[in-house]
């Protein structure tokens, strides 16, 4: 057989040997390999439980229902309560949205002073706060519960705002710092000349233009916040327990027999805010990334 | 209208000294260039007349007022940036309206202004504008209305120009130009472009290592350079250089380099080390060997076209020079020609302080 004769003309063949074959089939069986626990979970939170004690765990549900989901929303029991994964959810809610407009708004001021305003020791600050990013939380548990309580601020809601604020202004701060030190100099100079002072600058100039960045730092400071569990136990005090916390008293309190299908609900229930924002705003997420790539 | 005066201005980053006890004294409504290479400091000393930027010693004057503690804004100044530096969520006329907003001037009176800078500049179709939607030409257009509705007294424009292609940098350059003609402010404009500064120019500020190398009008920087510096940054097709030493010889000087000899005019010391400097356009080029009196032989080497000229690289007794001649002149790679240098145009400097003898 003679190999027919091509001559390179137009856009290059694509190649679709075996090399290709092999990355397809390991991509699809790493995908395959990821899915399957998500699979699990879904199909036995739809079970009754007779469905579940057969074993068949890949099987899907016969008679699917919605009663382990409406139970873990509303009446499995968190210890001694019985009001479901509701409680929790408002909690977390109540936790998570004053803790990430504070702790954005406070990023976005800190990061502009610090990359614009160019501050005798600013360097050194922006160092220090830098540092606070890298020390282990755990460290500063004992004298941070000691202080907070000094001010009142412990084991309620003000107190577990304040620590997720401070916890997380080191990545915030670090996140716009970058962002405004990649916008043109010239913007900040040109305010100045047209007389706008520190608050105008920010407002008028550079807050209008921080909108990629606060979609990244929106996602990654709700899902941390929403997925943090030991901030929560410590400094949240029984009345404002977050979600996950609440998730881990229903999976750890048994009476009689495990209850699966409601746990599953109750785990996917407590997934799925990170997950909607995930989904709804990933395509912003890139670009907000990309954005503090390319100067405007 | 605003006189403004340098005086005695040092400005250090860190230890890195940009500036050096540095004078400089614009006379009211004139267009003066600050021309350097990049890292001269030309730039740092725009922003620091604009107060963007403390001096860490001397003094900055402006109408009068002794201006070096105060803010940009209050300084009656007005700047164009390199990078237009347009506000990008504001339409046109929001961007030149900000400055007037923030000084709380009333509506109408900011109206009328945007209004009348729009029609100078030409920019009515584009006021609902974003900056996103305009074209270079158009964007730098806008930021030098942003900068004339201030009404400010002095103008100062950091490398206006430096982003846009070719052409628009000469139509937006006449337009600068037919602007300070008609506002008559003081203007202060860097670049590094040297045609920039000999066509806007009413002085040029020559700067180079923290210092100015020389302050004066196009045509005496191009015909009296103070110093080597000057004589090679200014003038293109850049000035020949041959080093060499003076000697004295039938009751006159003369520039010797090896073979090369050239009666001059200049006094010095015998055996001064010198360097000779000769702008390619001055050199005359005769027909052919032996034929020109008083001709030196050279041969050509190299012919570049540039359009209406052609330049022309020979050698004349071993050393290279660049000649300027009309592109009408056919010559050829290795024809041989003769060379005139005449004396009136012959810049002599010393080689080891480098100013002009």
């Amino acid at each position: 057989m003679t190999a027919r004769q091509m001559v390179p003309d137009g856009p290059r063949p694509t190649a679709f040997g075996p090399a290709r074959l092999g990355i397809y089939g390991f991509l699809v069986v790493s995908a395959v390999f990821f899915l399957m626990p998500l699979y699990v979970m879904i199909v036995t939170s739809l079970k009754p439980m007779e469905e579940i004690r057969h074993g068949a765990l890949f099987a899907w549900p016969a008679n699917p229902t919605l009663a382990p989901w409406i139970e873990a929303w509303s009446s499995a029991c968190t210890g001694l309560k019985c009001e479901g994964l509701k409680v929790g959810f408002a909690n977390s809610v109540f936790i998570t949205v004053p803790s990430a407009v504070l702790a954005i708004t406070i990023g976005m001021v800190n990061g502009y002073a610090l990359s614009l305003w160019r501050l005798r020791w600013s360097s050194l600050l922006f160092g220090a706060l830098l540092m606070g990013a890298f020390i282990p939380y755990q460290v500063l548990f004992f004298p941070l519960v000691r202080m907070l309580a000094a001010i009142g601020f412990f084991g309620n809601l003000a107190g577990i705002v304040t620590v997720q604020v401070i916890f997380s202004l080191p990545v915030m701060t670090l996140l716009f710092r970058n962002y405004y030190a990649s916008l043109p100099y010239d913007l900040f100079k040109a305010a100045r000349v047209d007389g706008a002072g520190f608050w105008r600058t920010w407002r008028s100039v550079m807050l209008p233009l921080s909108g990629p960045m606060i979609v990244v730092a929106l996602i990654l400071k709700v899902t941390n916040t929403w997925n943090d569990y030991v901030l929560g136990l410590v400094f949240a005090g029984h009345r404002y327990l977050p979600m996950t916390v609440e998730l881990n008293n229903i999976v750890n309190t048994t009476h009689g027999e495990r209850e699966y299908n409601m746990e599953m609900a109750a785990t996917l229930l407590t997934a799925l805010v990170p997950l909607a924002i995930y989904f709804v705003s990933g395509r912003w997420f890139v670009r907000g990334i990309a954005a503090g790539a390319v100067k405007g | 209208m605003a006189h403004v005066s340098v005086r005695k201005v040092d400005i250090a980053f860190g230890t890195v000294s940009v500036l050096d006890q540095l004078d400089l004294d614009v006379q009211p409504g004139e267009f003066v260039v600050l021309l350097g290479p990049s890292g001269c400091g030309k730039s740092t000393l725009l922003n620091a007349i604009a107060g963007l930027l403390d001096v860490n010693r001397g003094q900055i004057w402006i109408g009068g007022r002794n201006v070096t503690w105060a803010e940009p804004k209050d300084r009656g100044i007005a700047m164009v940036f390199q990078t237009y530096a347009l506000y990008p969520q504001m339409t046109v006329r929001e961007n030149m309206a900000f400055g007037l907003k923030i000084a709380g001037l009333p509506r109408l009176e900011i109206e009328n202004r945007v209004r009348e800078a729009a029609a100078i500049l030409q920019l009515k179709p584009l006021m609902t504008r974003k900056p996103a939607e305009l074209s270079g030409g158009q964007r730098q257009r806008v930021a030098i209305g942003r900068a004339l509705v201030r009404e400010a007294s002095v103008f100062l424009f950091d490398e206006p120009l430096s982003n846009l292609d070719a052409q628009l940098r000469n139509e937006l350059r006449v337009e600068i130009k037919r602007l300070h003609q008609r506002l008559g402010a003081t203007m202060i404009y860097v670049t590094h472009d040297q045609i920039e500064a000999l066509t806007l120019a009413d002085r040029i500020a020559v700067m180079k290592d923290r210092r100015i190398q020389q302050f004066s009008t196009p045509e005496k920087l191009y015909q009296q350079p103070a110093n080597r510096f000057v004589a090679g940054f200014v003038g293109s097709p850049a000035m020949n250089f041959q080093a060499g030493v003076m000697e004295r010889a039938d009751g006159g000087m003369r520039f010797r380099s090896g073979a090369f000899e050239l009666p001059v005019d200049v006094m010095a010391h015998t055996g001064t080390e010198v360097e000779l400097g000769m702008r390619p356009e001055h050199i005359l080029v005769g027909e052919s060997e032996g034929q020109d009196e008083g001709g030196m032989p050279a041969t050509v080497e190299m012919v570049e076209p540039m359009g209406a000229e052609t330049l022309v690289w020979t050698s004349v007794a071993g050393l290279p020079f660049s000649v300027r001649v009309d592109q009408r002149r056919r010559l050829s790679v290795g024809q041989k020609v003769s060379l005139r240098f005449p004396s009136q145009e012959i810049h002599l400097f010393d080689r080891e302080t480098g100013a002009r003898l």
